[in-house]
């Protein structure tokens, strides 16, 4: 599996000396998935749930429908290894190289400066995890979901595999019988979390899978923005991460989700994300996929009470070798809801983006509105990009928009900003940005800046 | 000085010929007409002065300042200090006209002032043009009317602050009261170190912009030159006629 590009314009290519205290062997098995239930020393019932997912995981062939995952071999890879002893509430704790990587990534700079909570997780488990003191007091919990089903026992049992069942696809059963680590968030009723609260993820080890497992319940009129980034050293043989999200919004309230992928292009990227939003709830997907070797990814939001929102903004790049597809899925179930999709793909140097997308209107859900836009920009000629879009309507009584747009840079555009003094790349990368600002410009100042960043980045090195 | 000599310029695009044997100079300080019908190759020469790849200078010199551009990108010439006003300026989706005039202000001198500073230049630059300001927050070009592009070509022109610009077709899609602001602007922004090529199908705009030197062109090439008195020659009779 020697497919990836040297990618010096990868700056958190960077790797730590593989340093663990339990890692599983080799490949996957029931034994396996015994052995990481029983070291995490769990309740009975999440043993059972993890074994029937194995079973799932070993019947469902792969999805043959997307992109090439020929370079995944499961038997090749390491499906838990745990890097430290517990997790902390001090940066200052953590082992040296460790606390040196999540430096190098900004992040306790960036909790000091504007978040509300951090979590963040190396390899399978989550390293260190701390939320603001105010919010601890309104009662607002934020914790790796071990630890939630210790603490919160009913609150898991009664949400965790509720929203994406294990049989939902290959990869969501795959996640839920080795899952470790991720993000347990549970907003009480009429609390907004005013600062977004973030989770960043971190691959270490070579051959690695990384199986987070989130679930995020917004109690009844309440508000948080949760955020995940990511990162990996460049490996050159596969690594995986498979994360499973679900997102419970309930009556009123409004959730934000905001993603900021930059997985090195030796990771293949499959995970499944969904919400369920009940009446007068919002749900909001932001998510922006820049790295990876293949992405595949398709938030999803279920309008189960009447006048839900989902609104899903979609960012996609791919350059030399990369496959982005991504896109969006929303079902109203209920009447009176609304949604709304942007998806924006970028492919420059040989990259591909897919659009894929669903909606679908169940027959009781009558006065439902909803507009899908795609663009896709397309920088050159060896690159490439598709849209599947899907609709199923079975209510006469709806207002549904779809535009989709594919665009080149012109000619006639480069030599006008050229005229005006910017080099082609220049150029380019003013209407790249101009083309993804109606996203950017949903995201807080800072992860605008770094998706900014990131893409020029991106141009920069497959531009020399 | 000259600033731009033309000298025995031809342009060809896939293979025709669409400028042949062209030689035109500009002193500092000069506004330049060139007149003539559809086709008669003037837009071509707007664009090959300010470097469009798709024109291939196949003979001659364009010197600027005493150096030959041809082989210079369109950058590299902006950078010198040659604008071109557009008659079709392009839209550039989710860029705002501030950030944009910033970016290429950026690029074409050598310091800049702070984003208010800039914001401040930019209002009062359109408050002649008869531009309300909330029309810099607009993306470059997009959804503009004919009138307001034209503007906001004239904008560009006077915060890029070119030493030579070439302003191709202005006047077409302006009505009265605009193009008298357009023409308004770029006398004031006209000095003795400068100057301008217009290119014109019509003598409308020369009446608010005196040309010191006017040129006809048909099939290529410059008929013929004078002062003033030949646009008005052209007015009264037609370009048929004219030479």
């Amino acid at each position: 599996m020697s497919f990836i590009q040297i990618q010096p314009d990868y700056q958190y290519g960077f790797k730590d000396t593989e340093a663990h205290i339990f890692k599983t062997p080799k490949g996957l098995s029931r034994a396996i998935v015994e052995m990481i239930s029983r070291y995490k020393n769990e309740p009975q019932w999440m043993l059972e749930y993890r074994l029937h997912a194995y079973d799932v995981f070993c019947k469902k062939k792969m999805p043959h429908w997307g992109a090439d995952l020929s370079g995944i071999n499961f038997d090749e890879m390491y499906y838990y290894l745990k890097p430290t002893e517990r997790s902390t509430q001090e940066w200052s704790d953590l082992p040296k190289d460790i606390k040196k990587t999540f430096d190098r990534l900004g992040i306790p700079q960036m909790e000091q400066d504007f978040l509300a909570g951090v979590g963040a997780q190396y390899d399978s488990e989550v390293v260190y995890h701390n939320m603001r003191k105010e919010l601890v007091d309104l009662g607002v919990v934020f914790s790796d979901v071990e630890t939630a089903m210790r603490e919160h026992p009913d609150l898991v049992k009664q949400y965790f595999g509720t929203v994406i069942p294990s049989g939902d696809n290959k990869f969501a059963a795959l996640n839920s019988a080795v899952w470790s680590g991720g993000s347990f968030v549970y907003v009480p009723p009429g609390v907004q979390v005013n600062t977004p609260l973030q989770a960043y993820f971190r691959i270490n080890a070579q051959n690695m899978g990384q199986f987070e497992r989130t679930l995020i319940i917004a109690d009844e009129g309440s508000f948080v923005h949760y955020v995940e980034g990511c990162t990996a050293p460049i490996y050159q043989s596969a690594s995986l991460h498979s994360a499973v999200v679900e997102i419970i919004v309930l009556r009123g309230a409004r959730v934000r989700y905001t993603t900021v992928q930059n997985w090195s292009k030796n990771v293949y990227n499959l995970v499944t994300k969904r919400a369920v939003a009940y009446e007068d709830a919002t749900m909001e997907w932001v998510d922006g996929n820049f790295g990876s070797r293949v992405t595949m990814k398709y938030p999803s939001v279920y309008l189960m009470g009447k006048g839900a929102r989902a609104d899903i903004l979609s960012l996609a790049m791919a350059g030399e070798g990369q496959h982005q597809d991504a896109g969006g899925k929303v079902v109203h179930v209920a009447p009176l809801t609304t949604s709304h999709i942007v998806s924006k793909s970028i492919s420059h140097h040989g990259g591909r983006t897919s659009y894929r997308g669903l909606l679908k209107i169940h027959p009781e859900a009558y006065g439902v509105k909803s507009n899908v836009q795609c663009d896709a920009l397309i920088l050159d000629e060896a690159s490439r990009s598709d849209t599947y879009p899907v609709m199923e309507i079975d209510n006469d009584d709806v207002s549904i928009g779809h535009e989709a747009t594919v665009s080149k840079i012109g000619t006639e555009q480069l030599f006008y900003l050229q005229s005006r003094g910017l080099s082609p790349q220049e150029a380019s990368l003013m209407m790249v940005n101009g083309f993804i600002e109606p996203i950017v410009k949903e995201l807080p100042l800072e992860y605008a800046v770094e998706m900014n960043r990131l893409i020029e980045l991106e141009m920069e090195g497959s531009v020399g | 000085m000259s600033m731009v000599f033309v000298r025995g310029l031809d342009v060809c695009v896939e293979q025709k010929v669409i400028i042949h044997n062209l030689s035109l100079e500009i002193r500092a300080g000069e506004i330049h007409a060139i007149m003539g019908p559809n086709g008669s190759g003037k837009s071509t020469l707007a664009q090959v002065i300010a470097g469009n790849p798709g024109f291939e200078v196949t003979h001659g010199e364009i010197l600027f300042e005493g150096k030959s551009i041809v082989t210079f990108s369109p950058e590299e010439r902006a950078r010198k200090g040659v604008f071109l006003a557009f008659q079709y300026p392009v839209e550039i989706p989710g860029v705002s006209l501030s950030s944009f005039l910033r970016t290429a202000y950026q690029r074409t001198h050598a310091e800049v002032g702070s984003v208010a500073e800039f914001q401040k230049e930019i209002t009062s630059a359109m408050q002649p043009l008869g531009i309300a300001e909330e029309f810099s927050d607009r993306n470059v070009n997009e959804g503009f009317s004919g009138g307001e592009k034209k503007k906001a070509e004239i904008l560009q022109l006077k915060m890029l602050d070119p030493k030579f610009a070439v302003i191709d077709e202005i006047d077409s899609g302006l009505d009265i009261d605009a193009l008298q602001a357009v023409a308004q602007s770029i006398n004031e922004w006209m000095s003795p170190e400068k100057s301008v090529l217009i290119i014109t199908h019509y003598n409308r705009i020369l009446k608010y912009l005196t040309p010191t030197h006017v040129h006809i062109m048909k099939q290529g090439r410059i008929m013929e030159s004078g002062g003033k008195e030949l646009a008005e020659q052209v007015e009264a009779m037609g370009y048929r006629e004219s030479q």
